[in-house]
């Protein structure tokens, strides 16, 4: 049955975290913008929230709610309104520990989902974007050769979140112990962060969500034990993983517009020209107005991707969809928020400037958050 | 709970209607290029299709809600022909919205079987019915309404049964004086004056109507208020209230056009090797692909935007702005999607051995009727902003 009403736990949640964002994300983004770093505390109390222990199960110390894609674009959606860097930051564990609970064997659940039961932030990374242009998630450069019990790795990651604090790793990689059948797969590898031949870089300097740490990693015949391949050897659906990421994604990306949005419209309404509001022209009135078309349109779009997920079916499509519309409705309405500021859009005093750098940021990467 | 996925029933019903919609397609040339001519009523088929409603009694609860259901069965029969339908519906009629959007349950009883057009635009007033000169003059001795004026562009105007026309009690008054009126056919006095020739949707009946001297009872009146209200007081809001459902049906007219055109697109893009799968990164798909897929992703949203307009107003809450948007985006999505198609497919998209070319035609007239674009946008503004009209003109 079409329905766009959340149930009445994910309003209070979305309200909860609305009230958080506003309360404590906004007030840190710029200082966090400014000194390229996470502002002292702001993981912890983003972990005691549980957003990524509810949804994990009992037995491993989890608070064994249903695993919900749709309460966590939710959720993300409204962090990101705070921040998105520090959005992605506080729940990028997540990412780590979903694809744990969704893809992993008994034994890799036992053995790395309690962490994330704990009382204390328990940093984890994806490792999914490499370093050539055209990056396609589909068509990996990062190599799994399958040896004697185990596998090699080798490639080079960029853009792993949380890569300088990180426990683990989880890499994509493809797969190519069946080379010359035709067959084959992407896989997921946990990496522990002093396996040898691993190599974590330097913080990278980033364009927008400066905040926000991320590093490269170099995988030079990383040997890791065949239990590292998440999901044993069943491996995983790396579409539906990915899926999930790009869906979380979009969910930022509506966060963020909406940000913009709400900033640019008071700024319209209070700044005059020529005897009368800048709002009051339609010049203006009408960027606005398009603003409040697309962030409904892009929250559609991610919505029916999470609803696909969670009702467990093939979601590549819907998620893709949503990727690269909030994508490209993301960055224009950043663009368009700090036209409507004008030269104060420019200026590092208002946030909209920054918000455009993040747009251009987030809406070219992929597998920073989870849903 | 947040639900995109159809259920049984809704299936059912959705693929009954696109096989009608696939039937009704192969007349679709023959009406656009026939322009004086009308689709019948049924076509020749119909005696093997029990029509839509027939499936719906099926429906329970669990279901899609009726607004949502109705604006995706319009989008399957559009998807067939904007004009040519299996079995025309009755009851189907713009004027059959305002009769229950505005109506009193007696009026809606009372006239519920009819098919009812729709007039609101006049030659010297379109975008702002504030200026209509069609008057209505209570003639108290009589208990008759007296209606003079001239109504164009009334969609069904040639077929329906009967008309809901906004007539003012009061020019001076401004909106505040205009009222919304029934006017049954053969009522002496009113003229159904020409069929309009068009760009698109040619096979559509879209008329222009005379009022001389037209004598309606006093009971006609929607709603029943005859008190002129204080401007501001918004009473205006309430004859504006039809437009709730109209426009995002509007969009959803559209929309079922453009997935028509896409549809076609992907057909004949896939036939000529094109690599649309969606597993493959933006940058090292086709151009083609990569626009292609874009199309299909704005299709996606402007269907939700409708839907989500018909959910609030299926859940009781207020849904103007919601209403608005679905309009907006609906209308430049598919002006973007079928000239988009066209590019893809070069030359072989403006033959008129294809549909296509039609659908780019049909389409067109989205973003114009029910409140153009930049109406939409304007209200979008001005509700967001908090402004009135004053302040944003």
């Amino acid at each position: 049955m079409i329905s766009f009403g959340p149930t009445e736990e994910q309003e209070v949640v979305r309200d909860a975290m609305r009230e958080f964002s506003e309360q404590v994300l906004r007030p840190l983004a710029r200082e966090a913008d400014e000194a390229s770093a996470l502002p002292d505390g702001v993981l912890d109390q983003v972990w005691e929230l549980g957003l990524t222990n509810t949804q994990l199960p009992e037995e491993f110390g989890g608070g064994g709610e249903a695993r919900s894609p749709i309460t966590n674009a939710l959720i993300l959606e409204e962090l990101a309104f705070g921040d998105p860097a520090l959005a992605i930051a506080a729940t990028h564990p997540s990412v780590f520990a979903f694809a744990i609970n969704d893809f992993g064997t008994e034994d890799q659940k036992g053995a790395y989902l309690p962490r994330f039961c704990e009382e204390r932030f328990a940093a984890a990374s994806l490792a999914l974007i490499e370093p050539s242009p055209a990056f396609d998630p589909f068509a990996l450069q990062t190599t799994a050769e399958a040896k004697e019990d185990g596998f090699v790795l080798t490639g080079s990651k960029r853009f792993v979140v949380l890569g300088d604090r990180a426990e683990h790793f989880l890499v994509l990689a493809r797969n190519v112990q069946s080379a010359g059948t035709g067959t084959e797969s992407l896989d997921a590898f946990i990496v522990a962060k002093d396996a040898a031949g691993l190599t974590i870089g330097d913080l990278e300097l980033n364009l927008g969500m400066k905040g926000l740490p991320t590093v490269s990693l170099e995988l030079d015949k990383v040997e890791v034990p065949a239990e590292a391949r998440l999901g044993g050897e069943a491996g995983i659906d790396a579409g539906r993983l990915l899926a999930g990421t790009r869906t979380a994604n979009s969910a930022l990306l509506v966060g963020l517009a909406r940000a913009v949005r709400e900033y640019a419209i008071p700024y319209a309404k209070d700044r005059h020209a020529f005897g009368e509001a800048i709002a009051q022209k339609q010049a203006i009135a009408f960027m606005l107005s398009n603003m409040q078309i697309e962030t409904h349109a892009m929250r559609w779009l991610t919505w029916k991707a999470a609803a696909t997920l969670e009702s467990r079916e093939e979601a590549t499509k819907a998620a893709i969809f949503a990727h690269r519309y909030t994508a490209e409705q993301g960055m224009k309405l950043a663009d368009d928020g700090l036209q409507v500021l004008g030269g104060h859009g420019f200026i590092r005093e208002h946030p909209v400037e920054m918000w455009y750098r993040a747009a251009r940021t987030l809406s070219v990467l992929e597998g920073v958050a989870a849903v | 709970m947040i639900d995109f996925n159809l259920t049984d029933n809704d299936q059912k019903i959705l693929d009954y209607v696109r096989t009608e919609a696939l039937v009704a397609r192969k007349y679709a040339r023959y009406y656009d290029e026939n322009e004086a001519e009308f689709p019948p009523e049924a076509l020749d088929e119909a005696k093997d299709y029990p029509g839509v409603w027939s499936l719906m009694g099926e429906r329970t609860a669990e279901d899609t809600s009726q607004s949502v259901i109705g604006m995706l069965i319009t989008m399957a029969e559009t998807w067939g022909d904007y004009s040519v339908r299996m079995h025309k519906g009755r009851g189907a009629g713009l004027g059959n919205a305002a009769l229950g959007a505005a109506g009193t349950e007696e009026q809606r009883t009372k006239w519920g079987g009819l098919l009812l057009s729709m007039a609101i635009t006049e030659p010297g007033c379109g975008s702002d019915p504030s200026l209509v000169q069609t008057t209505a003059v209570l003639d108290e001795e009589t208990d008759e309404w007296v209606i003079n004026g001239e109504k164009i562009f009334v969609t069904t105007g040639c077929r329906a049964d009967g008309v809901v026309i906004w007539a003012t009690l009061d020019r001076s008054a401004g909106r505040a004086g205009i009222k919304s009126f029934l006017v049954e056919k053969e009522t002496p006095g009113f003229q159904v004056s020409h069929k309009e020739k068009k760009l698109g949707i040619r096979a559509d009946d879209t008329a222009t109507y005379v009022f001389t001297d037209c004598r309606i009872p006093r009971g006609n009146l929607l709603g029943g208020k005859e008190e002129i209200p204080k401007a501001g007081s918004g009473g205006f809001r309430g004859v504006m209230k039809t437009f709730n459902i109209t426009r995002p049906m509007t969009a959803a007219f559209g929309l079922g056009m453009s997935k028509a055109a896409l549809d076609f697109a992907r057909e004949q893009l896939e036939q000529a090797g094109v690599d649309l799968s969606y597993t493959s990164g933006t940058q090292g798909q086709s151009a083609a692909a990569a626009k292609f897929q874009r199309l299909e992703a704005l299709q996606e949203a402007a269907e939700l935007a409708v839907c989500h307009a018909a959910w609030l107003s299926d859940q009781g809450q207020s849904n103007n702005l919601e209403a608005s948007i679905s309009k907006a985006k609906g209308g430049s999505s598919v002006r973007e999607i079928t000239q988009g198609c066209i590019e893809l497919l070069g030359p072989m998209g403006i033959s008129r051995e294809h549909l296509l070319e039609k659908w780019f035609r049909d389409v067109r007239i989205t973003d114009i009727y029910e409140g153009t674009g930049q109406i939409q946008n304007l209200i979008i503004a001005r509700t967001i902003l908090e402004y009135d009209r004053s302040q944003l003109k």
